[in-house]
């Protein structure tokens, strides 16, 4: 293997655990060798040179060390540290959930770039456009679409022809919609109302800027979320821990104002 | 469990297995302390193996401050010295120690033995929560000190704390964000450095 013995790289921190004394394991996505496990020694110290520049939510530009079975953080420096996202609860447990899903759909040193710019822009536009939840929900589809789970949104999974806007019906197992004709085909749907239909298509097709833009009424917010949360809860075959946090904050009310 | 070690006598690699489990200590580590042990005077060996199960049956969690402790309450909750207006939430129990040791603390504690982290699915449940906001609510306390770590979860579980205890009409502040002494301004990040300048204070 003649790979070099160091490489640089741009990197946003996905999270962060404890090793030995004061050390962490970083999980960093990279622009260049998709997620990456590495070392960063001594972060834990109080004086160390490191520290502040790999904390999870950092977009950060890196140095590392090639190792035998985990890569060594050998420099970093911040490049954006989304200030606004920390100092609000809400923010940071939206931003922690965007985090896990592409912790969750990602395997190590895959290159994925598309993936890497979508998490970096979801976090620009999340620090800046309010209300952040359409957000989200455009971050969930472009990224399942990128990993190879694009829901079918235009035409029935089972006859193929066009939808009608009447009630139709998402199949997480067809990944896509189903036609109130061919509904009986599949045991588990969802129905799907006319108007969150309308904004899959949008969301899918659309960019930051219109999805930022955009303003949805509690109850229709809440039925996409619950929608594509089924269809990423059944790709994972596991739940979202961090939805639970979530979930708690709206029920205290400590949502932000503008959601 | 079958030994690993099956060349020693099982006592020996039984004991090696144990000290395999501490962390940080590998194979070769066990071995040796296994060995050092074993060359020890009896008397300490029972000494410390006392000292092991002493801390397991003894130490009970404070009552006031969640703390470890052999007595309920625990020292720091039961002293007349200390100002009980003041409670300093920290992490884990060392932090008290290591804040302790400023000397400069003449409060009361309370260790909410963990912090929020949703990615692991740790939530405010998990932690010493609801037994903080119990001790608020005879309304001796004036100020809650929040001393959590300064990273993500630290700052995170901070302030979700805020947002529980401000509405109780207790003053809630929290450490000062700033430079390390002994640190080197040019290697300091965007965070720090904001943070301490936006704490500056007139010399």
């Amino acid at each position: 293997m003649s790979l070099p013995k160091t490489y640089k790289t741009e990197a946003i921190v996905l999270k962060h655990i404890n090793l030995g004394e004061a050390d962490r394991i970083l999980t960093l996505y990279t622009s260049s060798f998709g997620k990456v496990r590495a070392v960063a020694k001594g972060v834990r110290r109080i004086t160390s040179r490191l520290g502040g520049h790999v904390e999870p939510l950092t977009h950060c530009s890196l140095m590392l060390n090639r190792g035998h079975q985990l890569d060594i953080v050998t420099q970093s420096q911040t490049i954006e540290s989304f200030l606004p996202i920390r100092n609000d609860l809400w923010l940071t447990a939206q931003a922690l959930y965007l985090v896990e899903l592409t912790d969750a759909f990602t395997y190590e040193q895959v290159e994925n770039y598309p993936v890497y710019k979508l998490l970096l822009d979801a976090l620009n536009h999340l620090a800046r456009i309010r209300p952040a939840t359409p957000l989200l929900r455009y971050f969930e589809l472009q990224l399942v679409g990128y990993i190879g789970y694009q829901p079918q949104l235009r035409e029935c999974l089972n006859c193929q022809s066009p939808i009608e806007p009447a009630e139709n019906f998402f199949s997480s197992s067809g990944g896509g919609i189903l036609c109130p004709d061919c509904v009986s085909s599949e045991p588990v749907v969802r129905p799907v109302s006319v108007n969150a239909l309308k904004v899959l298509r949008l969301l899918q097709r659309t960019d930051w800027a219109t999805a930022g833009r955009l303003h949805l009424n509690p109850d229709l917010s809440k039925e996409l979320e619950r929608l594509m949360q089924g269809y990423i809860r059944y790709l994972l075959e596991r739940e979202i821990k961090s939805t639970g946090f979530l979930d708690r904050l709206r029920r205290e009310d400590i949502a932000g104002e503008f959601d | 469990m079958k030994p690993r070690f099956s060349s020693a006598a099982e006592p020996v690699s039984r004991l090696i297995d144990e000290f395999h489990k501490l962390p940080g200590i590998g194979p070769k580590s066990a071995a040796r302390l296994t060995y050092h042990l074993l060359r020890m005077p009896e008397a300490e060996a029972r000494s410390l193996a006392e000292a092991i199960i002493d801390v397991k049956q003894k130490i009970i969690l404070c009552s006031g401050c969640q703390n470890l402790t052999d007595t309920d309450p625990c020292a720091i909750c039961r002293s007349t010295e200390r100002d009980r207006s003041a409670i300093c939430v920290v992490e884990e129990p060392l932090d008290i120690l290591a804040l302790e040791r400023t000397g400069q603390f003449a409060g009361l504690y309370h260790v909410l033995h963990g912090v929020i982290s949703p990615m692991e699915g740790i939530g405010p449940d998990d932690l010493k929560i609801g037994e903080l906001l119990a001790r608020l609510k005879n309304g001796a306390v004036t100020e809650v000190i929040l001393a959590t770590n300064p990273n993500l979860e630290g700052e995170a579980t901070a302030m979700y704390l805020q947002r529980l205890i401000s509405p109780l009409g207790v003053k809630v502040t929290s450490l000062a964000r700033g430079l390390p002494v002994g640190g080197d301004l040019e290697y300091a990040d965007e965070v720090t450095l904001g943070r301490a300048l936006e704490g500056r204070r007139e010399v």
